[in-house]
C-alpha cells in the first residue's frame, strides 16, 4: 500500500471551532450511548420481570454514585439528540453555510446544558 | 459513487440515509418513552408492565433495538476508521481496529440476542 497516500482530513492537527466541538462530543457521546445500551436493557428486563423488579431498578438509583451514572448516560443520550436533530436540519438545508453552522453549533451546546441541568434538578 | 463503506449498507449512500431513517426511529421512541412516563398517572409497575404487553409496542422496540444496532454499528465504524488509523496509531492500528470491530459486532449482537429475549421473554 502507498504510505504516503492522500489525507482527507487530518483531525490531529485541526483546532476546535464550536461546531467541531459540537462533532467531536456527538462522537464521544454515541461511544458512551452504546456502551449505556447494557445498562439501558438490564433496567427493561428488571422492571419487566416482576413489580419487585422494578422496585429494585428504582431502589438501584437512590444512592449518589448510581444517580450519576444515570445522570450521565441521560447527559449523553439528550446531547446526542439535540445534536442529531442539527444534523436532520442541515440535512433539509437548513443552518448549512458558515455562520448558520456556528450558530446551529452554539445552539446545540446551550440547550444541551439547560436540559441536562433540568434532567439533574428532576433526578435529585 | 463511493465505494469505500461500512459493509452495512450497499454505499456510502445507503449507509447515510440508514443512519438518518434510525436517527428518527431513536428519537421518536425516546420521546415516547419520556412522553409516557411524565404522562401517566401513578407511573409504576403497572402501567410499565401493561405498556409492553402490548404487542404495537414491542414491534416498535424492536425496531428501535434495531435501529440502535445499525445506527450504532455505522457511526462506530466512523470513529474506528478515523482514529485506530495507522496515521494516528502506527503499523499496529489495523489488527487493532478489525479486533475492536470484532468486538463491537459482538456485543451488537448480543444486544439484540437480550433485547429480544426481553421484549418477548419468558
Amino acid at each position: 500500500m502507498n504510505k504516503s497516500r492522500p489525507v482527507n482530513l487530518d483531525i490531529s492537527t485541526i483546532k476546535l471551532p464550536a461546531a467541531a466541538l459540537v462533532s467531536i462530543l456527538h462522537r464521544v457521546s454515541g461511544v458512551v450511548l452504546f456502551a449505556v445500551m447494557a445498562l439501558l436493557l438490564w433496567m427493561l428486563g428488571t422492571s419487566l420481570e416482576s413489580e419487585q423488579g422494578f422496585a429494585s431498578v428504582a431502589e438501584t438509583f437512590s444512592s449518589v454514585p448510581a444517580k450519576l451514572i444515570l445522570w450521565a448516560s441521560l447527559a449523553a443520550l439528550i446531547y446526542h439528540l439535540v445534536a442529531g436533530v442539527r444534523h436532520l436540519f442541515m440535512d433539509l438545508g437548513i443552518g448549512e453555510s458558515l455562520e448558520g453552522g456556528r450558530r446551529g453549533a452554539v445552539l446545540v451546546l446551550v440547550l444541551s446544558v439547560i436540559l441536562i441541568l433540568a434532567v439533574g434538578v428532576w433526578l435529585w | 459513487m463511493v465505494t469505500t463503506v461500512t459493509s452495512f449498507g450497499r454505499s456510502g449512500v445507503f449507509d447515510w440515509l440508514y443512519q438518518r431513517v434510525t436517527a428518527v426511529v431513536l428519537a421518536a421512541y425516546t420521546l415516547f418513552i419520556v412522553g409516557f412516563i411524565f404522562l401517566t398517572d401513578d407511573f409504576g409497575y403497572q402501567a410499565w408492565s401493561a405498556l409492553f404487553q402490548n404487542f404495537w409496542m414491542r414491534i416498535f422496540s424492536l425496531v428501535a433495538l434495531l435501529s440502535v444496532v445499525v445506527h450504532a454499528w455505522i457511526g462506530l465504524w466512523s470513529v474506528v476508521t478515523d482514529y485506530l488509523t495507522n496515521r494516528m496509531m502506527g503499523p499496529k492500528a489495523t489488527v487493532l481496529r478489525v479486533l475492536a470491530q470484532t468486538v463491537l459486532g459482538a456485543v451488537a449482537v448480543i444486544y439484540t440476542v437480550w433485547g429480544i429475549q426481553i421484549l418477548w421473554g419468558v
